[in-house]
């Protein structure tokens, strides 16, 4: 019985990392309608940002390397975006497959830097121990969670920028006639998401394995989170998350891991029968 | 103006023709190397030097070199020098097998060191046997095989499963939980430990696999948690190490309150977990770097001379170090490199090696070994606390072992 | 549901084109160079390899259909690569088994041959399952998420999570399928020593003839009104909809097709390579392939069939030469033709645009 109730907050907490490395997806994908792929690239570069801090902040470098991250990241995305992504807006399979190609020789790049082994990032000493099944670490990932949705949150509903965002995103052309600097907000938006994916990856230190395809291993669920969401849904990723975390600590339990992904899996397409488009939709005129 | 078909069919011509230029160098450099044959032996090295085992196997590779150096330098094999012909597997089984018959048709290498993962050895063995050549194979392995073209240098089961639950035992540890990763290793070598624990007293608590690459631990540790097994026996291979043993830290288990016995972690992967999050826990191999011999003072020392002072000395590492001195020992009995005769000159063959003495069982052309268990110091080298005193027989069909009947039809 | 080829709208007749001989001569000499001049230059593992690239072209030729010509990028096209070939090994694991069990489920500790397997014994039963299986299960999910209108990018990645799902089943189910190491290890192939150069001679103008034949099929099907509907539905598929075509049906009978090609593509894989396992299947294989397509000319069927020869023999060439530069090559090409070249290289051959 206490295996049944711990696995609650074990639920939440698989979520509150799906959150994390979804967050930044909900921007870039949801709202620009770009796959990017190399996502998994940017959390891993997040990974390596705290492990090379370590050697000026030591034990805490997890919490230095969350501003960071979220700059060494976000200035990796905003790099990709003016070089590469502004020039294919409207087609997001091209990007895909572009970003794909971004990721393997980020993953290669980082093998020849970092080499191919797993590097070690010590977490700091006031994150060991429980909080009743809860480890500390997983707590703060639960906290940071909150956190980056609070301050996505008031950054998109109160401030100009994050309204010209929402307005770029409900409809692009009409944004841009009314006087909005649609290329400005694309820049914007993908350097926030791709932050999100550099404090995805500090907090990835703390739990994961710290190596070149770091990436791989998180991205295809990422990605189920936001097509669960809704495209560009806030709420949607967050409820997502939480919902598919809950959903992989219990079948995981009764079953095994294997057939846990497989569950997850299947229900996701079944969800799609009924809600083809996420849990939230975005209403819009525009014909496609 | 030319249609789609046309142009359909001039991308096709143009293809096939690269194709058939891409035929021609190497069939010229096959040439060269049989008139280069003269003074050189072609060996063949074939590992992951990309993908996601690259990790473990280059290193592997890095070894077998530097036993072909240390050859030469000393005058080499047969009064010939050893020449490696090195190919990548790329962490993909058919990959293995096309670059395996690539180094035996094409290279007519005299032998092949090479593979890691259990479905590499098998993907791979069907090429050797149909060619009659030979792979030695570096590492501990589920056992149940005894292919006539492979050596196996690694441990079978009996010298590393079996000693560890020995270890166990001996500890009073008795209610086990079973944790590992989703293939084939694990799944056999946990069948093994259900029959020896049936067989011992122990319980089995539980049996948990998770999937190759698999990162989120808290549901299994819990599981594990809720159990309260007096030890973990974990077959997990790879990354998931790490983010089993950070979560398992996390979650409050430590080494004192419940040991986690691996099979899959040696020196070279501590550093990637984390030396604070593994530290105190057992592991069962043959050999560390830590073992205490002239030989392995020798190879340590080369090794570290060879590839930076930072680099660690691991058991498979060392079995294809040994890999490659065995087969030269068997060549020179044999005084031919043909696979028949070395087969039949290899029996019997003890060299004193970093890990003790190792000889060929000719019958299985598995090898003698002396099991070890080390325990995790906080400087990531492994200390040696028990062993089994003398080389253990191969036995990969565990035949000797009464409780095992039913596992080796 | 609307049928979708009952009620064309009222077209001009298509204009009819002066009969143009290059193109077929240029197929023939191709022919030619594949079916003669290649088995006597290459050497027999290269003409194996050639034979692996060429079943890579069957499935590159079902992803040009989906992808170049239905807009459906397909990410997991591997499963039924995969599906196609575990069929295949099935039956030649238990053709050589005989009586006694698949050497896989020995050392799994299986007793009883699954029944699962059973059918396979018969290799019509085999050989259809290699078309049905992968043809059921693209019809079922497309059928599922195409009336759904789930597309674009939400396919992709729906189809994605699909090949990791495959692959962790696979993987769990060892017994049944011979877990991470797949099938190998053949004997026989048919009556013939699978691994004898006269069988993979064989074996590789059936390959070839396999995939003339499948070529001259979706050239054909391009060509026809149901190709310019598949068109239109990749060009604006609520236009389509509202003439009163179903697009969900054009839709999930392409997304089938390719799965079938892919599934025979798995199905001739087996033999050829000497295994079938997940690590063939999964997420990279499958996007590999699409950037085989993308690198060729996604828009012309020729152009998937020329980049998966062309990347299938690249990658040979990189990891003999050059090992560590391939990951970088691949990624650069990738980049460059997408950026640079969308049409790909057969796009370089072509004046006119095909794409509008």
């Amino acid at each position: 019985m206490e295996g049944i109730l711990n696995q609650l907050p074990i639920g939440l907490s698989i979520g509150a990392v799906l959150l994390l490395i979804a967050l930044g997806l909900t921007f870039t994908f949801g709202q620009m309608g770009v796959i990017n792929m190399a996502h998994g690239e940017f959390i891993m570069a997040g990974a390596y940002t705290a492990y090379l801090l370590q050697d000026f902040a030591g034990r805490n470098a997890v919490l230095v390397a969350l501003p960071v991250a979220f700059l060494v990241a976000g200035l990796m995305g905003l790099i990709l975006e003016r070089a590469a992504i502004r020039h294919f807006y409207g087609r997001p399979l091209d990007t895909l497959l572009l970003t794909w190609g971004v990721s393997l020789v980020l993953q290669q790049v980082a093998r020849d830097l970092f080499g191919a082994p797993n590097v070690q990032v010590t977490s700091p000493t006031w994150l060991q121990g429980t909080l009743g099944p809860m480890p500390y670490n997983r707590l703060f990932i639960l906290l940071l969670a909150v956190g980056s949705v609070v301050a996505i949150w008031v950054y998109m509903n109160r401030s100009a920028q994050g309204r010209r965002m929402q307005a770029v995103m409900q409809n692009r052309q009409l944004a841009a006639t009314s006087g909005i600097n649609t290329g400005r907000v694309d820049q914007r938006t993908f350097f926030i998401g791709s932050g999100l994916a550099g404090i995805a990856g500090v907090a990835l230190t703390l739990i994961g394995p710290v190596g070149p395809t770091l990436g791989t291993y998180y991205i295809v669920d990422a990605f189920l989170v936001v097509v669960a969401g809704g495209l560009g849904q806030l709420r949607g990723a967050v409820i997502a998350a939480l919902a598919l975390g809950l959903l992989n600590s219990y079948a995981e339990f009764w079953t095994n891991a294997s057939l846990a992904k497989v569950i997850v899996f299947v229900v996701i397409i079944a969800f799609l029968q009924f809600r083809p488009q996420g849990l939230f939709v975005l209403r819009s005129r525009a014909l496609t | 103006m030319l249609n789609a078909f046309l142009r359909t069919a001039v991308g096709a011509g143009l293809v096939l023709a690269l194709a058939a230029c891409g035929g021609e160098p190497t069939e010229s450099t096959t040439g060269g190397a049989a008139a280069a044959g003269g003074d050189t032996i072609k060996v063949g090295l074939l590992h992951s030097l990309s993908g996601t085992m690259a990790i473990s196997e280059v290193t592997v590779r890095d070894a077998e070199l530097l036993a072909i150096e240390e050859i030469n330098a000393a005058g080499g094999v047969l009064g010939k020098k050893l020449e490696p012909v090195v190919e990548d597997g790329a962490s993909d089984w058919p990959t293995f097998a096309e670059k395996a018959n690539k180094l035996i048709s094409q290279d007519k290498v005299a032998t092949v060191f090479g593979g890691w993962t259990s479905a590499s050895r098998k993907a791979m063995l069907p090429v050797f046997e149909r060619h009659k050549a030979l792979l030695w194979y570096p590492v501990q392995y589920e056992g149940l095989e005894s292919s006539p073209y492979i050596f196996y240098t690694g441990a079978t089961t009996n010298q590393q499963i079996i000693p560890g639950l020995d270890y166990l035992k001996e500890q009073g540890k008795t209610k086990i939980f079973l944790v590992g990763s989703d293939y084939v290793f694990p799944r056999t070598a946990n069948k093994i430990i259900k029959a020896y624990a049936a067989a011992n007293g122990m319980t089995i608590l539980g049996e948990e696999y998770t999937p190759l690459g698999h990162t989120e631990y808290s549901t299994l540790t819990n599981k594990v948690v809720q159990a309260k097994p007096d030890a973990v026996f974990n077959t997990l291979n790879g990354d998931s190490n790490v983010a089993f043993f950070k979560q398992l830290k996390s979650a409050g288990v430590t080494a004192e309150s419940m040991p986690v016995l691996s099979v899959s972690v040696a020196e070279e992967e501590v550093t990637g977990i984390g030396v604070d999050n593994i530290v105190g826990h057992p592991v069962a191999w043959n050999y560390y770097q830590t073992t205490e011999n002239a030989a392995n003072s020798k190879f340590v020392a080369a090794f570290k001379a060879k590839y930076g002072d930072a680099k660690v000395t691991s058991d498979p590492m060392e079995a294809g170090y040994n890999a490659v001195y065995l087969w030269a020992e068997a060549v020179k009995k044999a005084g031919t490199v043909e696979v028949e005769a070395v087969k039949k000159a290899s029996g019997g063959i003890a060299l004193e090696r970093p890990e003790g003495l190792v000889t060929i069982d000719g019958e299985t052309q598995h090898m003698y070994k002396t099991a070890r268990i080390g325990i995790i110091q906080p400087d990531g080298l492994i200390k040696e606390v028990w062993n089994s005193g003398e080389p253990i027989k191969p036995d990969p069909y565990l035949k000797s072992y009464p409780w095992a009947g039913s596992l080796a039809s | 549901m609307t049928a979708i080829l009952e009620k064309p709208p009222v077209t001009p007749a298509p204009v009819k084109e002066p009969r143009d001989w290059r193109g077929p001569a240029l197929f023939a000499l191709v022919a030619v160079i594949g079916l003669v001049v290649m088995p006597l230059v290459l050497e027999p593992f290269r003409l194996g390899l050639l034979a692996k690239y060429l079943t890579y072209a069957i499935v590159a030729l079902g992803i040009g259909l989906a992808w170049g010509q239905g807009g459906m990028l397909t990410l997991g096209q591997g499963v039924f690569f995969g599906l196609g070939g575990y069929a295949m090994g099935m039956h030649l694991k238990l053709n050589d088994a005989g009586d006694g069990l698949p050497d896989f489920m020995v050392w799994s500790g299986v007793e009883t041959l699954p029944a699962l397997w059973e059918p396979f014994r018969n290799p019509v039963f085999a050989i259809a399952m290699v078309v049905v299986v992968p043809g059921a299960v693209a019809w079922l999910l497309g059928t599922l998420v195409f009336r759904q209108r789930v597309r674009g990018a939400y396919f992709a990645i729906l189809t994605q999570a699909l090949a990791a799902a495959m692959v962790i089943l696979l993987v769990g189910q060892q017994g049944l399928t011979g877990g991470t190491n797949g099938l190998t290890n053949f004997f026989e192939f048919f009556g013939q020593d699978v691994a004898a150069d006269s069988t993979q001679r064989g074996l590789y103008f059936t390959v070839a003839i396999v995939l003339g034949v499948l070529f001259l099929g979706a050239w054909q099907l391009q060509r026809s009104r149901f190709g310019r509907l598949l068109l239109a539905v990749r060009d604006g598929e609520d236009r389509v909809r509202f003439l009163g075509y179903n697009p969900a049906t054009v839709k999930t009978i392409t997304f089938t097709l390719s799965a079938v090609m892919a599934g025979i593509a798995g199905a001739l894989f087996v033999p050829v390579v000497g295994i079938i396992s997940p690590a063939l299947l999964g997420v990279v294989p499958s996007l590999e392939l699409v950037v085989a397509v993308a690198v060729g000319g996604r828009f012309a069927l020729a152009g998937a069939v020329l980049g998966a020869v062309l990347m299938g023999y690249a990658k040979t060439y990189f990891s003999e030469e050059l090992p560590d530069a391939w990951l970088y090559l691949q990624g650069a090409l990738f980049i460059l033709v997408i950026g640079l070249a969308p049409k790909g290289i057969i796009g370089f051959f072509r004046r006119k645009d095909v794409t509008a």
